[in-house]
């Protein structure tokens, strides 16, 4: 049980949260309406699983992109990752998933790291970065979710059908399934996408501006949709810029600006002294002659 | 033409080894298609079937004409050119697909020059546009062979593989080893190009490796689809121009291929969903739902 940070009593109350919490998911998969079944599930504190990142820093051809961030985030959160282009937030997503070498520094979710850590943590890249005309229907979209856990021969069991059924039924696709995934709106492809990382079972979930030219409808499905997997316990980290929105969407930010800038609550680090120090400087470059902003991290 | 002409092809020993070097040339190059064209390979594809040439010629002049030895010239020759070309485009500045271009030119040319001056008389026509009634035994085997690796590897690798076509990076990060895939899918490449050499030539075989995928991408939405459709469409288009080609006495490589074209355009054309005449004939809306709302204002 490395990674859990308390003493026997707490942690025995914990897996007596542990075990209602997934009798909530139970619940929700015979067949409640995930919004209703969300309610049941919300009522426990979300399971005390956390996000560690040490020091890490991320490099291309030499040039530091990401400087020295170190942060810990309890899972069960909606997290927005706030900064202006080219403060390194796609490179930080990219460095939880090991998809760029670290210069620096480690992850660790549960307690674990490397590629046992890799597997619970799903990245959504930019909308721009897939092949929308790619012949595969939302189902089949979501199935590729249950590749990593079914490996590269092993037959698809009732199990892994289910999963894949709950994963739609949750993002809300019960007519959709079988369409082509271009022929949904830009709203709807985010949510295949969640869904194919539900039936990933991922526990944390790295989503790349997705509220990017949605419409309002389609940004509070997707906002309802974030919430629900918050609400299931799951780490949900949001790289964002409408900042107006933060407050009512996200109960954590991070400030990024090459180097982490501040990161908590919302109501203790959404300031804004925070936003003018992340968007209204330079973005540091790594550079000796630049103003360096100091990194006045608060506690979460 | 009585059904006596029809079916004159099939009492013919080498028509009969001809269908049968068809189907699995064109099966094999069919279901390979599908992640040519949706791994967006087709130039390199055509790059690798021309460089397949100066390994020919190598072969003939140093070996003499044995199938195996031509086989393996050029294995070698679109294997170097393969890796020549990562070569140049990692160590320098020039992009791939421009080093690409650069040498499968050069190395056509050092084909053609090559065979120009072998003192074994060879038809440089046979491996320009293929020559599969001259199909022999050995030839077989190795077509044969070449199915018998290309198709399990496909099958066995196809969920790493659409992962990793699907979404490079995404794939990555769940362990999939990307770079190791694309060089299987170059190496399987090589493999079912040099088994349609014979049947279609080294400048025709793109048409087998493209056609039946770009036709199929038009009639389904669903990669395993895709998979298997590309196959039997690869096979039967292969398998009719060749009847083709005997019944109208034409050249049997360029009639597979317009064979595997024509079935292209019907599908451009009339596809049911992408079809661009059924597109005009179905009218506007599709949904059921919405046109009875838009009729009822």
């Amino acid at each position: 049980m490395a990674g859990w940070r308390c003493d026997g009593k707490k942690l025995q109350k914990y897996k007596v949260i542990a075990n209602l919490l997934h009798q909530g998911n139970n619940l929700q998969l015979n067949g409640f309406h995930p919004v209703l079944s969300l309610s049941v599930v919300t009522s426990f504190p979300p399971a005390q699983h956390v996000l560690r990142v040490h020091d890490l820093t991320v490099s291309y051809k030499r040039i530091p992109a990401v400087h020295h961030v170190s942060l810990e985030l309890k899972c069960g959160s909606a997290v927005a990752l706030l900064g202006p282009n080219g403060a390194g937030k796609t490179s930080f997503f990219k460095a939880l998933v090991g998809l760029v070498p670290l210069e620096s520094g480690w992850i660790e979710l549960h307690g674990k790291n490397g590629r046992s850590a890799f597997a619970h943590i799903a990245y959504l890249p930019q909308r721009s970065t897939v092949d929308w005309d790619f012949p595969i229907t939302v189902r089949e979209l979501v199935e590729m979710g249950r590749y990593q856990a079914l490996g590269w021969h092993k037959r698809f069991e009732a199990e892994d059908r289910r999963q894949v059924e709950h994963a739609l039924e949750t993002m809300d696709f019960k007519d959709l399934a079988e369409r082509q995934i271009s022929a949904l709106s830009g709203g709807q492809q985010q949510r295949a996408f969640l869904a194919r990382s539900l039936a990933q079972n991922a526990h944390v979930f790295l989503l790349d501006e997705p509220f990017a030219g949605l419409d309002k409808l389609a940004q509070e499905l997707l906002a309802e949709a974030i919430k629900t997997l918050a609400g299931r316990g799951n780490l949900v980290i949001v790289s964002h810029h409408d900042l107006r929105s933060v407050p009512g969407l996200f109960d954590k930010v991070i400030f990024l600006n090459g180097e982490l800038v501040a990161y908590g609550d919302v109501h203790d680090v959404f300031t804004q002294e925070n936003i003018a120090r992340t968007f209204h400087t330079h973005v540091f470059s790594g550079l000796a002659h630049e103003p360096r902003i100091p990194a006045g991290t608060v506690p979460p | 033409m009585n059904l006596g002409s029809l079916l004159e092809p099939f009492r013919h020993e080498f028509m009969q080894r001809a269908l049968f070097g068809c189907a699995l040339i064109g099966f094999t190059n069919g279901v390979l298609s599908a992640f040519i064209v949706l791994r967006r390979m087709a130039l390199m594809a055509d790059a690798m079937a021309h460089s397949l040439l100066p390994g020919v010629a190598f072969a003939i002049i140093f070996l003499g004409i044995m199938p195996g030895t031509l086989f393996l010239g050029a294995l070698v020759a679109a294997l170097l050119v393969a890796f020549g070309t990562q070569l140049i485009s990692r160590s320098s500045r020039i992009k791939e697909d421009t080093s690409l271009g650069l040498l499968f030119a050069c190395s056509f040319s050092l084909g053609l020059v090559l065979l120009s001056l072998s003192t074994v008389h060879v038809d440089v026509q046979d491996y320009l546009f293929g020559n599969i009634l001259g199909l022999g035994d050995a030839d077989l085997w190795i077509v044969y062979a070449i199915s018998l690796v290309v198709l399990p590897v496909l099958t066995g690798l196809q969920r790493p593989l659409l992962l990793m076509m699907f979404q490079p990076s995404v794939a990555g990060s769940q362990g999939v080893p990307v770079n190791a895939l694309n060089y299987t899918l170059v190496g399987l490449l090589v493999l079912s190009m040099i088994s349609s050499l014979q049947a279609v030539g080294v400048v025709l075989a793109l048409g087998m490796l493209i056609a039946p995928a770009a036709t199929v991408y038009l009639l389904c939405d669903s990669f395993p689809k895709m998979f298997w459709l590309g196959g039997v469409i690869g096979a039967t288009g292969s398998c009719l121009g060749l009847l083709a080609s005997y019944w109208l006495s034409l050249p049997s490589g360029p009639c597979i291929v317009l064979l595997l074209g024509l079935a292209f355009v019907v599908a451009y054309l009339f596809s049911p969903k992408y079809g661009v005449i059924s597109g005009l004939i179905q009218g506007r809306h599709i949904h059921e739902a919405s046109l009875a709302r838009w009729r009822d204002r």
